[in-house]
């Protein structure tokens, strides 16, 4: 059970408190701020214990979300209890900042007390389906002024391209509003998200691969009674089901979410769900030790030493870099950062950078002991090269072998590296016309790696 | 806004409150009622507007009365007198048509925590229980465990248990689950709510129906259920097989718990499940929020305890992402060390080696170390990678290398040549205190294959006044005594100097302490000082112990899926702490005792066989009578003195010291005398009974016969058992004089 849930600002600013047992004061709150903020890097924050009170906290959105307890629950339980408060608070705020929360306080209470974690502490419904009857509130959304709602506009009012995708804000909308303003829009999102992990060795050799997947569906439609999402047919499961020779999307493993019903998917691959309102995970898979496409960036390096002036010991890292993409030319990497940590340094003094095209930016950053190069769009197939100067005093050839490995994180739009696809997307009663349904695959950088 | 006082704030807000006009616009009423709500949040105190709240509360906007309750609760305690005045505003809502706001008085009347309350709500609540609609049941069931917490030390009303019992059986699953965290807040003292044979089944056929949340607590009230036979026990377990694998992972991992629990007689039911979790909570530990990745790792760690094996294909999960916070990485690399094996030993030492060279020191001494446990056993390729990174002149890295080197040579004497070798090359030394150690303390050891020691000793002997921490001053010292055996012409005037430093000029008491003493060691001769100073070189016998030994699964499943392996051991007996200060009354009894009262706690035989008790959760008194008939006396032993002649509660305060609770007692100088005790060991439970002057029980007449029982039976503890006869002895020098021994087991 839980004695207490408090969300904190990042500064520890107090934005909901709520006391459900009455065993602790309110002083519990400043207790846990200096603990977590006294922490080392290096000490778990998971958990932390004052006098036999247990905080057990999370981070999202830049806030703490923290839940006290006196007895030992268990640890899975309250962890996703409070990641499962932030999404619902983001499901009916629209998004989840310090703002937001601000703005939204009086629903937040009311959720917490309503269903959430209503008696005593415990836990008693989360279900979106449920707590839509109870929750009164409207959510304030915090809309800030944004150009990407202007992209939407198109050259002298005609109708572009644009206008088949949805903005990229749009499914960051409270679920609660389509009573209101908005009633019109009742739309259903369904992404696919993978997120990668690789880790690419010194030699061009792929060390690890794994990939993470899910299929969420958020959903803004009011009633909907049973929705057919089919996925690819020639995916398989598991290792021992492959089949013959044909280019076959696998994963390894799949877990459902409760409400999915499977009945057809073992011979159509069709999920079946009845979606509540707000944000859910139907389906998650996973993927390891394989990667049926070549990985998105291949990187040729080449780090030297050379002197500037002898004499006074002044010596530089060169570092050429050079990156291609593999993927289809049609396709392109939206915003990639590249890093290399660390580099071999006391005291860096300046850095000079031949970049090939202007819109690349290049950074050092010395108290990371890092470089970082950024690329805000990059297409399929071509080839980008970088090439830095960094002068370090007193090099020497051994601190070479320091210099780190490259960790890019990126976002591929329109893409999953598993190759699951989402075939069709049918709602019954079908609401022609009603109803509007956007898909969207995107692959994630968990962590991707590449070895000097 | 401008800033305003408190007093200014309240004052403003009062005025805007009791304004007619701004009453009749509901949406600007209902504003203000919001700011007032905000200011409380931000810890402003406006508990004097609570008139004006009250007032407010008499409305049919939804929101507006939520926001009130919210408000009259949390300063309910601050005015009692104030509150009472809601209380019929309450008390009429909870006879409102719509269901909702039933619910929502009820649930608020009973968040008041004041003195008093109970015979306002007690009326409501019995009410609330045979409501039509489920959420009003709902929050009834749990207001029964509200108003017993207002008032912890009144006797249970058996009626209000026995409705809560017969709700079990509620079409609705919320009512369900309230009723069982009702009872076991209300049974606390009696060992919380009983799980028997029905309820348990109709718990598990009810699972499906309930949300994850309610599943994994279902799940761990059962873990107090005992199946009958194996035919039930296997039942029960194909009931919940499909939970395993539940995408939930708070439900999969409350599951293997209770599996591990039920099948502790069946090791290979416990593997398989094992096995078939592994996927779950592997997922876990790669998922999008670094907590659940966090609590996922920490329960790995804890299941690779008893199964290494288990992951050991899956190593590359347990690889650091770069964005990962280092608490992560941390566990990481501590599960990878232990995955090691002949296969993946090449490419997990890659991956170490990478992170060797990261930007945070910590981790890169924690690398650095992973590295050396692994040498242990592949030392070559461990020794070529330590050696390269010497070669980085890092002062952290370097500092850590030396150190790794020291445990490796202590642990795992075959290695000391080659790491000589590799010391003797290298040629910048290590900057912090603790590296200095290190490589003092190897060269002192080893100093006899080192060809450049005395030449490095030289340079801190030289550097000794410009040294600070006085540790490195001692094990300089011992280090140069040390070198002075093996290597006397070189070593000689440097040791010298040192001495008559450290004697003459060290302002450092234990430094100088230490330097007298070799003086005078030497003086007594070299053998002599040989004789004092070497020790062993390695212990051989840890280097057994690196091969990894496997654990009974019992060892650790009763802190599976607690909060004990993520916050590291120290929690468990934080815990323990805490269950004894739960009893108000308990506490109060230890107060009492007189200060003086010793408590001490001898064990006759090895310090190892020590066995822990704790108090645990109390028995009711027909458990215990159940429990005391069903048993077999595992031990009986005539102690061979009196009983206490203490006062009894003095005897119950003193026992729960040691971790005894005490059931019974007969009172007086009542013949025969009896009473009853219980306690808990490492996951079983320990009944017995004190017995004096009792005809049928041969040699009870003038002193104490102590009979033993247990459940369940602990192999351990039987097999062990002459040996593990642990004295309490309490005396009680203030009270009587009496000195009384207890003998457990």
């Amino acid at each position: 059970m839980i004695s207490q849930i408090f969300i904190l600002s990042s500064k520890g600013d107090h934005l909901i408190y709520k006391d459900f047992r009455g065993e602790e004061s309110k002083d519990s709150i400043s207790v846990f701020y200096e603990m977590v903020t006294a922490l080392s890097g290096d000490q778990p924050p998971v958990v932390m214990s004052h006098k036999g009170l247990h905080f057990i906290h999370v981070r999202q959105g830049g806030l703490y979300w923290v839940a006290s307890t006196k007895t030992n629950p268990s640890p899975f339980t309250i962890i996703e209890f409070l990641n499962r408060l932030a999404a619902l608070t983001k499901d009916y705020c629209g998004s989840l900042s310090e703002k937001s929360v601000r703005m939204n306080f009086a629903l937040i209470y009311e959720l917490l007390d309503e269903m959430v974690v209503n008696d005593f502490g415990y836990i008693q419904t989360t279900s979106t389906d449920i707590l839509k009857n109870f929750i009164q509130t409207e959510a304030v959304s915090s809309k800030p002024f944004s150009l990407f709602d202007l992209s939407n506009v198109g050259l002298f009012g005609a109708e572009t391209q644009q206008s088949k995708v949805a903005p990229s804000v749009a499914a960051s909308r409270p679920i609660m509003s389509s009573r209101g303003e908005q009633g019109g829009k009742n739309e259903i999102f369904v992404d696919v998200i993978e997120r990668l992990s690789v880790v690419i060795g010194s030699k061009g050799v792929l060390m690890k691969a794994d990939i993470q997947g899910e299929i969420r569906i958020k959903c803004f439609l009011p009633t909907c009674s049973e929705m057919r999402i089919g996925l690819n047919e020639e995916l398989s499961i598991g290792k021992s089901q492959l089949k013959g020779y044909s280019s076959a999307v696998r994963v390894d493993e799949c877990r459902f979410h409760q409400a999915v019903k499977l009945d057809e998917f073992d011979t159509f691959r069709i999920l079946k769900v009845c979606p509540s309102q707000g944000e859910q995970t139907v389906m998650q898979y996973q993927l390891c030790d394989e990667l049926p496409c070549a990985p998105p960036f291949q990187l040729f390096p080449s780090v030297e030493k050379d002197y500037v002036n002898r004499s006074v010991n002044l010596s530089m890292v060169l570092i050429f870099l050079k990156l291609r993409c593999d993927l289809p030319p049609k396709r392109s990497v939206f915003i990639l950062h590249t890093s290399i940590t660390p580099l071999p340094l006391s005291i860096l003094y300046s850095m000079s950078q031949e970049l090939s095209s202007p819109d690349q930016t290049a950074e050092l950053q010395p108290k990371n002991k890092a470089l970082l190069w950024e690329i805000p769009r990059f297409p399929g197939g071509a080839q980008l090269s970088a090439l830095f100067k960094v002068d370090v005093p007193g090099l020497s050839s051994a601190s070479l072998l320091e210099v780190g490995p490259v960790s890019m994180s990126f976002e591929l739009p329109k893409q999953t590296c598993t190759g699951l696809q989402i075939r069709f997307l049918r709602l019954s009663p079908t609401q022609t016309g009603l109803s509007q349904r956007w898909v969207r695959y995107v692959t994630h950088s968990d962590s991707y790696t590449i070895r000097i | 806004m401008p800033y305003l006082g408190s007093e200014e704030v309240v004052k403003e807000l009062r005025r805007a409150l009791s304004n007619p006009n701004v009453q009749a616009d509901r949406l600007r009423y209902k504003n203000y009622i919001t700011k007032v709500i905000r200011y409380m949040t931000q810890g402003l105190d406006v508990s004097a507007l609570f008139m004006d709240m009250v007032k407010a509360s008499a409305t049919v906007d939804i929101v507006q009365k939520k926001l009130v309750y919210l408000y009259m609760c949390t300063y309910a305690s601050d005015k009692p007198d104030l509150a009472l005045l809601a209380i019929n505003t309450l008390r009429k809502d909870c006879a409102d048509p719509n269901p909702m706001v039933r619910g929502l008085a009820l649930r608020n009347m009973c968040n008041f925590r004041m003195p008093g309350m109970t015979e306002y709500i007690e009326q409501p609540i019995v009410a609330g229980l045979r409501d039509k609609a489920s959420y009003v049941r709902r929050v009834a069931v749990l207001g029964c465990a509200k108003m017993h917490s207002l008032q912890p030390n009144t006797e249970i009303d058996g009626t209000i248990v026995n409705e809560l019992y017969a709700l079990l059986r509620d079409p609705d699953p919320v009512v369900v689950v309230n009723c069982l965290r009702a009872l076991e807040e209300i049974l606390k003292d009696e060992g919380g709510v009983v799980i028997n044979k029905p309820i348990a089944h109709h718990l598990l056929n009810r699972m499906k129906d309930l949300d994850s949340w309610a599943q994994s607590e279902v799940l761990t009230f059962l873990l107090r259920y005992r199946p009958r036979s194996d035919d039930e026990l296997f039942d029960i377990l194909s009931l919940l097989d499909a939970f395993l694998l539940s995408s939930h992972a708070h439900v999969a991992v409350a599951t293997l718990r209770l599996f591990l629990h039920l099948a502790s007689a069946h090791p290979t039911v416990q593997a398989d499940a094992l096995l078939r979790t592994s996927a779950p909570l592997l997922a876990t530990c790669g998922a999008a929020s670094r907590e659940l990745r966090f609590a996922g790792l920490c329960h790995v760690q804890q299941v690779m305890r008893s199964q290494p094996g288990l992951f050991g294909t899956h190593y590359k999960r347990f690889f650091c992402g770069y964005s990962e916070p280092s608490y992560i990485k941390f566990r990481k690399m501590e599960i990878l060390v232990e995955l090691v094996n002949d296969e993946n030993v090449a490419l997990v030492l890659e991956e170490l080696r990478s992170y060797c060279t990261d930007v945070s020191p910590e981790l890169a001494q924690a690398a650095i170390a992973a590295i050396g446990r692994i040498a242990r056993t592949y030392s070559e390729k461990c020794l070529d990678i330590l050696t390269g990174l010497l070669g980085l002149k890092q002062d952290h890295i370097t500092s850590a290398v030396i150190q790794t080197f020291r445990d490796l040579v202590w642990f795992c004497p075959q290695s000391t040549a080659a790491v000589c070798q590799t010391v003797g090359a290298c040629v910048d030394s290590p900057q912090d205190s603790e590296g200095k150690q290190a490589l003092l303390w190897l060269l002192g050891e080893h100093g006899d294959q080192i060809s450049s020691a005395p030449y490095v000793m030289e340079g801190y002997i030289d550097g000794l006044k410009t040294e600070l921490s006085s540790a490195v001053k001692m094990e300089l010292l011992t280090a140069a005594v040390k070198m002075f055996l093996c290597r006397p012409a070189e070593t000689q005037d440097m040791l010298g100097r040192l001495l008559h430093y450290c004697i003459e000029e060290e302002s450092d008491v234990c430094v100088r302490d230490r330097a007298l003493l070799y003086y005078r060691l030497l003086q007594r001769g070299v053998e002599e000082t040989r004789k004092v100073v070497t020790g062993p070189k390695s212990d051989p016998s840890m280097s057994v112990l690196t091969g990894r030994q496997e654990e009974p699964i019992s060892e650790w499943d009763s802190t599976f899926n607690t909060l004990g392996p993520l916050a590291g051991c120290d929690l468990c007996p934080q815990t323990a702490a805490t269950s004894a200060a739960d009893q108000p009354s308990c506490r109060a009894e230890n107060e009492l005792l007189p200060e003086s009262t010793d408590v001490t706690l001898s064990s006759p035989d090895d310090a190892e066989e020590e066995i822990s008790l704790s108090l645990g959760p109390p028995l009711s008194h027909e458990t215990f009578e159940k429990m005391w008939l069903d048993l077999e006396t595992l031990h009986r032993q005539t102690l061979g003195f009196p009983r206490p002649r203490a006062a009894p509660d003095t005897l119950q305060a003193a026992l729960q010291l040691v971790k005894i609770q005490t059931l019974a007692f007969t009172p007086g100088d009542t013949v025969p005398w009896k009473a009853y005790i219980y306690t808990r060991s490492t996951e079983t439970l320990i009944l017995a009974e004190l017995l004096q002057g009792d005809q049928q029980a041969p040699g009870s007449d003038e002193s104490l016969v102590v009979s033993v029982k247990q459940q369940p039976v602990n192999q351990h503890a039987i097999r062990g058992f002459p040996s593990r006869s642990v004295v309490y002895r309490v005396c009680f020098s203030q009270v009587n004089q009496t000195n009384y021994t207890f003998v457990v087991f």
